[in-house]
């Protein structure tokens, strides 16, 4: 039993039912600016849609207050800070370190991150990724994806040397040095598999490219994330003798999630973009301002090339089926994403792989549950969409965010406060009182504010804790309300999902004097 | 009023137009003259200042450059307070004299200046505070400078604006004053024509000439001076015109942004009567202005400026800069809160110098003779101009300011203090400290492990808490292992501090084991000679006989033409020809210069700074000579090494290690010279040797608690130019019954015969409760029979004595209004007192130290081992 009700607990609460079920989840309507209740007002459509318990409450009635510090304590307990040495001896580096974090709304978090510098070839990897109907499909690609990139970019010999060295029982040089906080983890049962899965890769690759061969960035994400995809989908459909593997190569296949990942090597980003995610590059103006520079394209129903793709990759007779209610068969958001299989297999294949596999999987409704209206699978792939960009000195930062970042801070705020936070409260305008009637306590109750401001900035050490605060506690006036911080902070575990996503983002920093003098390094 | 201001086509707050005497106004410039005798270069206060009081004391051709205008640099816009308030006497003395000179000002040039003597009120917010103002108090009163301790209630009777609920008392001064700083400035510049100085604006001093050490020339962008004398008065550009003359000058300040606001007139206007306010908790100062306020303070966040140099930015453009205000605007609304509705009128930048350690620079630049300086005034520009101007122009004429000005000599600095991010780091610290509280042996926090013995490392992981003294670190104590650290470091007091126990573990050990403490800070120079120039010089320069045995140890004065003492140290007899003299840390530059001067040009004598090459550690205690006989195979019982005798010895494996029989502090003991090379080894191998006669680690409170007790004066500290070796009791040290004419011998037979007006007693305090009384630091009013009789110069808890020693100056009081003689009598015969913030405890004073206290050690017969100079 547990097995299985974890395996779809995610369900219900997450990018799959459609909006008839739980009408107020995910976009919540309740709050028409800026997705959340003002504290004041208990919203007006959920109380009535939701299945209604006695003691779930609007917030503001619910919620108890919380001290600045244990507000902070919440804020920062994920936070994950890197810094790129600038010279280690070989190299600059165009990146100076990043800046991570995450904040849960599901529980547990559903959301995955990871970054690692690749040590076989060039460049860093970074990458968010936003799971669904669980966090197993995001675990498994926050732990195995990056290896997956790492061997579509090494050169033939390399592949070759890596073979030898497996055959002959030799220890390998290590591939990746991972970047991670305490409390990201790796599935430690799971090993064994996942290396096997990556061998018989890289052994394909061996296959399929000749000496002085290797793929470019972009062949090589492409190649990764369709690779991985297909291996998550394999291990599920080949099931494993150890039954706890079992339950987790389903669970892993049976849950979804995307992926917004970034390969940087000097003055060259890739973005490689599965679903909802968004990468988002800070750029300062020369009046000092920053603008956002997009280079990902959302896979949801907003984006229009997305529903023409999915609607002509099926017959004209789905047409009004495919996608409905801005959702993927009227269930999910993303319209790409890993795992998934319910919208990739065939009908025949879901029934078998759940009949052969565990008893539980059998007592629990949702695996006899097929969306409707399926037809010609698959509906979903994981391939992503890739975005080169060449960095420039005005090319400050890059944003990576899953959605819960997105839909509570528009891209251009995002860049606005992280810009601010990165240069300092120095960027702001001096005051002066000109010719201006100002008395003494006008002024200082004008300081008093512009002090806050700055010291809300000082508090964070760590700018995407500083964007979280942000995103979690800007009032109606765009500055951040301790009161509203906690309200947010303090709902109850089943509450806070409807009113705030899983938020995690990664904001690297890119050094200016390296970027766009690029042959220096090469 | 705007009109006025901006009419003047310059950025200033002070409204009153500025028209010399003398023709600089007009358009045509006067010719500079091709030589001078002195050319002072710098137009504010300080630069007129020191005009006019060398004008007054009759010296002609002064000239006075000023790059822009008279008064154009931070005079133009400092907030003009007069204030006694200062941390140490001779500043005092200064502020106090700068008040009644601007008083009388007006009268004797007829220029308005500006003066309203308002009083000051200094608030206190807690209990600390209080009684630091209460020290204070004590030290005016011996000045005779008038001021009361006062209640809030009586505060708010002086001041309509200032609210009370939160203060816990004050100090007013009812003498304080202020003016309009660029009127005293005219006013001095008019002054000082009128005695002839000349007064040229708008010319830049390029450089300083100079010619086998001593100025010869001034280079201007308008022609070249020749002159005798250079005084830099350039405030804020002080150091880069130092750095501009053949031979550096290291003159180590460096500019802070210093902002104060105007108000618009209250719409009761503020009487320009109304006291100048301190809230120095609050951070802030107050005074009326124009019918409303004038508020500035001292943060906690300075902004350091001008690092780089004064291309940088102009004082003209400096900006406001509100956001860094806020704490200030908040502590003065605190403050007064019916300020709130008035308006503001102007946010003034305005940069102040400082330096590192608080006091301004004064004096001749130790390497070039004629070259002067005057600045780095830490934000009392005003209040020091007067009195400093006038030191300064004593010191030229006579060859010595007529008070101790010792703290406030540049040549407590040499060139390691030099360096612009020490400067930086270091002003950042010193702004906020002007008004922080200060309790005593506090120690600068930043630019600190300049200067380390090999020894650092080794004594800061066995719990070396260090002190800073001209840039070296010394070891105050060492925390035992499992101590609480944290609270040790944090805890600041006027009462028992916290180490209490810790240094009086220290002091048993040494009195009944054995301790090393690391002294490599001292000054060390060598001087030889070929034939026999060293002790020549030696002879004449040193108040006590030269003309020793190879190997013998003697402490000396080094006396000026008054017999006071310049220097105080210890010189050995290395060779026939070879003198190794051992100096106070703080005497590196002055005693350099001291012995350059009266050094003849030969070229076969040579004088050497040694400090750097010997790492010198103290081995202290009863079984001393214990260790060191094991570690040398050589009996150091008193039988074969007495006292102050000088050896060259193995110590483990290092051979010529310099071993003293003394320890400064009349204990039994040996101070090792080691070359520093074998520092390491000799540490660690005394340590492991030491460890079965108990051997640990002290630092220099243990130092100075032992020397203290045993009436141990120290350079500096106790011991001035203004000091003889009569008044304390040194006469012993001087070769009366020779007949070498060295310095100072004149003057000391003259007070031989007179019989001395002032003498160094020991206090030991009676009826104090150590644990529960303000305990004693220095500059305390002493008092005999009720009546006031001089202060303290240092004190100590003497853990053997179990009680307070207070070491200080007493004079009988003059009947006739000649200086009368202290007697025998004067000194036993009378009930003592020592004021601790306006407490008095009684005390017995003592002219000689307990013999009690001295461990029994075979001496040479003719000298007993009193020894002089560590740290504070």
């Amino acid at each position: 039993m547990p097995v299985t009700s974890q395996l779809f607990r995610g369900f219900p609460l997450a990018k799959l039912w459609g909006s008839s079920l739980f009408p107020c989840q995910r976009q919540l309507p309740c709050c028409p600016t800026s997705h959340r209740p003002t504290s004041s007002q208990p919203h007006p459509i959920w109380p009535t849609a939701m299945p209604v318990r006695g003691y779930r409450r609007s917030p503001d009635l619910h919620s108890y207050n919380l001290t600045p510090p244990q507000v902070n304590s919440i804020l920062k307990a994920n936070e994950y800070s890197f810094k790129v040495p600038e010279f280690d001896g070989k190299n600059v580096s165009s990146v100076m370190g990043f800046d991570s974090n995450q904040l849960p709304a599901n529980a547990p978090i559903e959301d995955r991150r990871s970054a690692a510098t690749c040590l076989q070839t060039r460049g860093m990897l970074l990458g968010v990724f936003d799971g669904h109907a669980g966090c197993a499909c995001a675990q498994a690609l926050s732990e195995r994806l990056f290896y997956y990139v790492a061997m579509s970019l090494m050169p033939h010999e390399t592949l070759c040397e890596l073979e030898a060295a497996v055959e002959a029982g030799r220890p390998l040089s290590p591939i990746l040095q991972w970047h991670k906080h305490p409390n990201d983890y790796f599935t430690r049962e799971a090993q064994t598999m996942y290396f096997n899965s990556l061998r018989t890769y890289w052994q394909e690759l061996i296959d399929l490219s000749s000496p002085g061969e290797s793929l470019g960035p972009r062949e090589a994400l492409l190649s990764a994330f369709k690779r991985l995809d297909s291996d998550l989908s394999l291990e599920a459909q080949v099931g494993d003798a150890n039954s706890f593997l079992h339950y987790w190569v389903l669970r892993v296949a049976f849950s979804g999630a995307t992926a917004c990942v970034a390969h940087i090597d000097g003055s060259d980003l890739y973005v490689a973009n599965t679903g909802d995610g968004r990468a988002v590059l800070g750029v300062q103006e020369e009046d000092g301002s920053f603008s956002a520079h997009t280079l990902s394209n959302d896979h949801n129903a907003q984006n229009e090339n997305e529903v023409a793709r999915i609607q002509g990759e099926h017959p004209p007779s789905e047409k009004k089926t495919v996608v409905r209610q801005d959702r993927l068969l009227g269930l999910l958001m993303p319209f790409r994403a890993f795992g998934d299989v319910k919208f990739k297999w065939s009908i025949d294949l879901q029934r078998g792989v759940l009949e052969s596999g565990p008893d539980q999987l059998h007592d629990n409704e949702h695996t006899k549950f097929i969306p409707p209206n399926y037809h010609t699978p698959p509906y979903l792939t994981a391939e992503p969409e890739i975005t080169h960009h060449r960095l420039r000195p005005q090319d400050r930062f890059l944003v990576l965010g899953t959605d819960g970042l997105w839909e509570t801070l528009h891209r251009q705020e995002v860049v606005r406060i992280v810009g601010e936070y990165l240069t300092g409260v120095h960027q702001r305008q001096p005051l002066t009182v000109g010719g201006y009637h100002v008395t003494l306590g006008q002024m200082q109750g004008l300081l008093a504010e512009r002090k806050a401001r700055a010291s809300l900035a000082f508090q964070d050490q760590n700018a995407a804790t500083h964007l979280i605060r942000h995103a979690v506690g800007n009032n109606e006036f765009g500055a951040v309300d301790h009161e509203t911080l906690s309200k947010m902070l303090s709902l109850p575990e089943e509450l806070a999902r409807m009113y705030r996503d899983d938020i995690t983002i990664i904001i690297t920093q890119f050094n200016p004097h390296v970027v766009g003098h690029q042959g220096t390094w090469t | 009023w705007i009109g006025v201001l901006f009419s003047l086509g310059r950025r200033g707050i002070w409204s009153s137009p500025r028209r010399l005497a003398s023709a600089v106004e007009t358009t045509q410039p006067i010719p500079l003259p091709s030589q001078a005798r002195v050319v002072i270069c710098g137009g504010g206060i300080v630069g007129t200042s020191v005009a006019y009081h060398l004008a007054k004391l009759g010296w002609t051709e002064i000239v006075l450059l000023e790059q822009g205008r008279l008064g154009a640099g931070t005079t133009r816009l400092c907030a003009g307070i007069v204030s006694v308030a200062k941390p140490i006497s001779i500043e005092c003395k200064m502020a106090d004299y700068s008040n009644s000179l601007y008083e009388h000002l007006e009268e004797e040039t007829g220029v308005k200046t500006g003066y309203v003597k308002t009083g000051s009120l200094c608030l206190a917010q807690n209990q600390d505070r209080f009684l630091s103002l209460k020290r204070l108090a004590s030290r005016l009163n011996v000045m005779g400078i008038p001021c009361n301790v006062i209640k809030p209630k009586e505060v708010s009777k002086l001041h309509p604006l200032v609210n009370i609920h939160d203060l816990v008392g004050a100090l007013h001064l009812p003498g304080d004053a202020v003016v309009s700083p660029p009127d005293v400035n005219h006013a001095l510049a008019t002054a000082a024509a009128g005695h002839g100085v000349q007064i040229h604006e708008r010319t830049t001093v390029n450089h300083v000439m100079m010619e086998k050490g001593h100025v010869t020339a001034v280079e201007t962008d308008r022609g070249a001076i020749e002159c005798e004398y250079f005084v830099n008065c350039a405030g804020q550009w002080a150091y880069e015109l130092g750095q501009a003359s053949e031979t550096k000058v290291s003159v180590p300040l460096h500019g802070c942004e210093h902002f104060y606001l105007l108000s618009k007139p209250l719409p009761e206007p503020l009487q320009p009567s109304t006291p100048v306010v301190m809230d120095m908790d609050g951070r802030i100062y107050v005074r009326a202005w124009q019918g409303g306020v004038l508020s500035g303070g001292f943060e906690k966040n300075p902004k350091p400026i001008f690092t780089e140099g004064r291309n940088q930015l102009e004082i003209q453009t400096m900006q406001e800069d509100w956001d860094h205000f806020e704490p200030m605007l908040s502590a003065l609304l605190r403050r007064m809160p019916e300020l709130e509705v008035c308006e503001i009128q102007q946010l003034v930048n305005c940069p102040e110098s400082f330096t590192p350690d608080m006091r301004c620079l004064m004096g001749e630049t130790p390497g070039v003779h004629g070259y002067f300086v005057l600045a780095g005034m830490n934000a009392s520009g005003l209040a020091f101009a007067g009195g400093a101007g006038k030191y300064l122009a004593e010191w030229m004429t006579y060859g010595y300011p007529t008070a101790n000005v010792w703290p406030l000599d540049i040549k407590r600095f040499g060139n390691l203090q030099s360096s612009r991010t020490f400067l930086r780091h270091r002003v950042m610290e010193v702004m906020p400290l002007l008004y922080n509280l200060k309790v005593p042996r506090w120690d600068f926090q930043t630019g600190r492990q300049l200067r380390t013995s090999p020894l650092y490392d080794r004594l800061d992981t066995q719990g070396a808490r260090w002190m800073e003294k001209h840039g070296f670190e010394r070891a105050k104590y060492f925390i035992p292992a499992g101590k609480d650290l944290l609270s040790l470091d944090a805890s600041k007091t006027f009462y028992k501090p916290d180490w209490f126990d810790i240094v009086g573990a220290e002091v048993k050990c040494c009195k009944e084991a054995v301790c090393v403490i690391d002294m490599s800070s001292f000054t060390k120079f060598e001087l030889t000679s070929t034939d026999d120039q060293a002790l020549a010089l030696l002879q004449h320069l040193c108040a006590n006989d030269l003309d020793v045995p190879v190997g013998h140890i003697v402490h000396t004065g080094m006396l000026n033409e008054r017999g006071g003492y310049e220097n105080d140290c210890s010189v050995v007899r290395v060779k026939k020809n070879s003198f190794f003299i051992i100096s106070p840390t703080d005497q590196q530059v002055h005693c350099w210069s001291w012995l350059k001067k009266h050094m003849p040009d030969d070229p076969q004598l040579h004088l050497e700074d040694v400090s750097w090459k010997y790492t010198a550690l103290n081995l202290i205690g009863p079984r001393a000579m214990d260790v060191l006989g094991e570690l040398s195979y050589v009996s150091m019982t008193p039988e074969h090494f007495p006292s102050l005798f000088c050896k060259e010895m193995s110590v483990g494996y290092a051979n010529g290690i310099r071993v003293m029989s003394m320890t400064h502090t009349g204990e039994p003991g040996f101070m090792l010279y080691i070359p520093i090379e074998y520092a390491l080894h000799v540490y660690n191998e005394v340590m492991s040797v030491g460890q079965k006669y108990g051997i640990r680690n002290a630092g220099y409170y243990a130092l100075r608690s032992l020397r203290i007790e045993k009436f141990f004066a120290f350079w500096g500290q106790d011991l001035d130019p203004f000091t003889t070796p009569l008044e304390c009791g040194r006469e012993f040290r001087v070769k009366f019954d020779t007949d070498i004419d060295f310095l100072g011998r004149a003057s000391l037979l003259h007070q031989r015969q007179e019989g001395v007006s002032r003498r160094f007693i020991m206090l030991v305090l009676e009826d104090h409760d150590t644990e529960l009384d303000l305990w004693p630091w220095w500059g305390e009013p002493i008092y005999r029979n009720g009546e006031l009789c001089g202060t303290t110069t240092s004190s100590a808890y003497s853990y053997t004595l179990e009680r307070h020693v207070c070491l200080g100056f007493v004079s009988p009081p003059s009947l006739d209004g000649s200086p009368a003689a202290v007697t025998p009598d004067f000194i036993n015969r009378g009930d003592y007192e020592v004021d601790i913030a306006g407490q008095r405890y009684p005390a017995k004073a003592k002219l000689y130290p307990f013999s009690s206290l001295f461990a029994q050690q075979r001496r040479r017969k003719d000298e007993m081992e009193l020894s002089n100079f560590q740290g504070k």
